[in-house]
């Protein structure tokens, strides 16, 4: 049941906010005090309609605030649709992604059928340089429908998309993580936890707050606490806050990985977690590793899927080889950190 | 002719994210100009000539931008029906926060980054608030969270606004953003009696005409005095 303008303009403020709690965060957004002395006494106060509330202010206040009535009469009655939308919505669970063959930058159609990928896979993107890797995410995260450069059609749960995967701000199909990523805000590890929990609007907050602190300190190499500013968090330790953050947090059933970088963080377990929280990840990267941890790897070639690979026996044979490598590597760095002298290589 | 006016705050990503989107418009063989309003000083222009986009700028000096802006775009706009370009850009930068040049009836769209600050959002009035397309940059370097989190203030000031994110450097939505910047049904070949989305401010103080001596007795015309109160 959509509600329209003059619904919101004739209904009281006490009713609004009692009916759609939400509404709190618009009118403080948007620096309306409702709850404001000077215009409203403390009887009328919440008897008054929307329309009275703003008639209390005169010409000088509207103009000085840039307060623009109607505009917000349209705004509150957009907000409190796409809210009670959000809110009533079941979980619409995306378990695939097709992806429908398009053209390469010769325009010669790819050699394939279809793509599917499915909730739980890890999918690697390989290729030179300007060979097209961007874009293809790219597709995905727009879920193309023959409306790109590379004309492929994207499907989710093998049908076609509902719009609102391009242009909700709550559904986005795609979340990021990346290597030059820092934090920005000036706030600690559990405050900012806590401003994202609260803008996805999660319910048992306290809970998944502390899950996410635990998860990301399983992941990093040194620990953090929940009073570190993030802004003095280390390298190692900000991604995997970040990483423990999305894959919990974050509603987007797909997670986009632009190479993750070995130092300071668990990767495998990294993944695993991501898997646990039923993401499908794609990644872009040139790391052995991590391209033969894919289940799938896609090699591209002048703009187009050029071929799928699935990765073989053989190549995790080869993994347990390098992640063994790897392992050592990352000991002579830890003793090298301590002060120790290396004496072997075993 | 299709007509755009893109604003936000300085050093947003506006021109960044222009350039890149009118590269994709020319894979289309669109025709794409550019028109750029600033204060003091520009060398967008420079940008634009070099990638060979169509480009006028105008340096409104002592005036208002935005009032500058509204006083001259007709003539920009008859500019590019004359040269008969298909989408003609306009670039201008916020500056107090307060104006936007938006009319009514032509695409508004605002850009802000993700590292101006969560409560950005919340500072910035009509230029965002009015806008139908919000294109938030600097994605690449913050995280996931901060990302989700920017997003959602910028959806509780403006709820009916298409939100993007776009990056300046690599042009990563910039195809995306061209396909909603130009739309073949559309035309605009005039702006004479269309209006502003938002009046601008009725400042006119005997400041505004060029009074430099402090004090009560020089104070005309629109003047409010501050509550400080005890
Ligand atoms: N199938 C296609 N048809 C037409 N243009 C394409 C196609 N695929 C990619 N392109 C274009 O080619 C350019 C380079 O592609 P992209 O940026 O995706 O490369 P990349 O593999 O990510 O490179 P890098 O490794 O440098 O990040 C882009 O402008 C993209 O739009
Ligand atoms: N990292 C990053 N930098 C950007 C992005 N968009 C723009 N920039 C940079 O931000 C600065 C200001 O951009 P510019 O387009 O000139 O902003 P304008 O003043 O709004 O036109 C430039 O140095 C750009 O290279 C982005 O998405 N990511
Ligand atoms: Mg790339
Ligand atoms: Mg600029």
């Amino acid at each position: 049941m959509k509600i329209d303008e003059t619904d919101i303009k004739n209904r009281s403020i006490e009713e609004l906010t009692a009916d759609y709690p939400f509404i709190t965060s618009y009118f403080s957004d948007n620096n309306l005090d409702i709850e404001d002395k000077n215009h409203l006494s403390l009887e009328d106060k919440n008897h008054l309609s929307l329309e009275d509330y703003f008639r209390t202010f005169d010409e000088e206040e509207l103009e000085d605030n840039a307060i623009d009535v109607e505009l917000h009469y349209r705004q509150i009655a957009e907000f409190v649709n796409q809210m009670n939308a959000f809110l009533g919505q079941g979980e619409d669970k995306v378990k695939s992604v097709t992806i429908l063959p398009g053209t390469d930058k010769s325009g010669t159609p790819e050699n394939f059928e279809k793509m599917e990928i499915k909730q739980g896979e890890i999918i690697c993107i390989v290729g030179p340089t300007g060979s097209g890797k961007s874009r293809l995410l790219g597709d995905i995260e727009w879920v193309a429908q023959e409306d790109t450069p590379t004309k492929r059609t994207v499907l989710i749960n093998n049908d076609v998309p509902d719009r609102k995967w391009r242009f909700s701000t709550s559904d986005k199909l795609v979340a990021q993580i990346s290597q030059n990523m820092n934090f920005v805000m000036d706030l600690s590890v559990f405050e900012f936890v806590e401003l994202h929990a609260e803008s996805r609007m999660i319910k048992n907050r306290e809970v998944v707050i502390k899950r996410i602190i635990e998860e990301g300190n399983a992941l990093a190499g040194e620990k953090f606490s929940p009073d570190t500013p993030i802004t003095s968090l280390s390298g190692g330790q900000s991604r995997a806050l970040m990483i423990a953050d999305t894959a919990i947090l974050s509603k987007s059933p797909i997670i986009l990985i632009d190479e993750i970088e070995n130092a300071g963080i668990d990767r495998k377990q990294a993944l695993e977690l991501l898997l646990s929280e039923d993401k499908v990840v794609l990644m872009a990267t040139h790391d052995p590793i991590l391209a033969l941890m894919g289940d799938k790897r896609i090699v591209i070639k002048n703009g187009g899927i050029h071929k799928i690979i699935e990765t073989t026996e053989k190549e995790r044979e080869i993994l347990s080889t390098l992640e063994e490598m790897d392992r050592k590597v990352l000991a002579y760095r830890t003793a090298l950190r301590a002060g120790e002298v290396i004496t072997e290589i075993n | 002719m299709n007509l755009v006016t893109v604003s936000g705050p300085p050093s947003s990503g506006k021109t960044s994210v222009i350039l890149k989107t009118i590269e994709a418009l020319q894979k289309r063989e669109l025709k794409t100009a550019v028109a750029k309003f600033d204060c003091l000083y520009t060398d967008d222009d420079i940008l634009y000539e070099k990638a060979g986009i169509p480009v006028k700028k105008g340096l409104s000096g002592a005036l208002c931008p935005d009032h500058y802006f509204i006083s001259n775009i007709e003539e920009v706009v008859k500019w590019g029906v004359e040269k008969e370009f298909d989408l003609l850009v306009s670039e201008s930068a916020g500056l107090c926060n307060r104006c936007s040049p938006y009319v009514k009836g032509i695409k508004a769209v605002c850009v802000i980054d993700n590292l101006s600050g969560i409560n950005t959002p919340k500072k910035i009035g009509p230029m965002l608030k009015s806008a139908d397309i919000v294109v938030i940059t600097k994605g690449d370097i913050v995280s996931q969270a901060e990302r989700e989190v920017f997003a959602s203030r910028v959806n509780t000031v403006n709820p009916s606004a298409v939100i993007m994110h776009v990056n300046g450097l690599t042009g990563q939505g910039s195809y995306e953003l061209s396909t909603l910047l130009f739309n073949e049904k559309e035309s605009t070949n005039t702006l004479v009696g269309k209006e502003l989305r938002f009046p601008m401010p009725s400042a006119l103080c005997s400041y505004c005409l060029g009074e430099t001596r402090i004090g009560d007795e020089f104070q005309v015309g629109n003047v409010r005095k501050m509550k400080l109160g005890e």
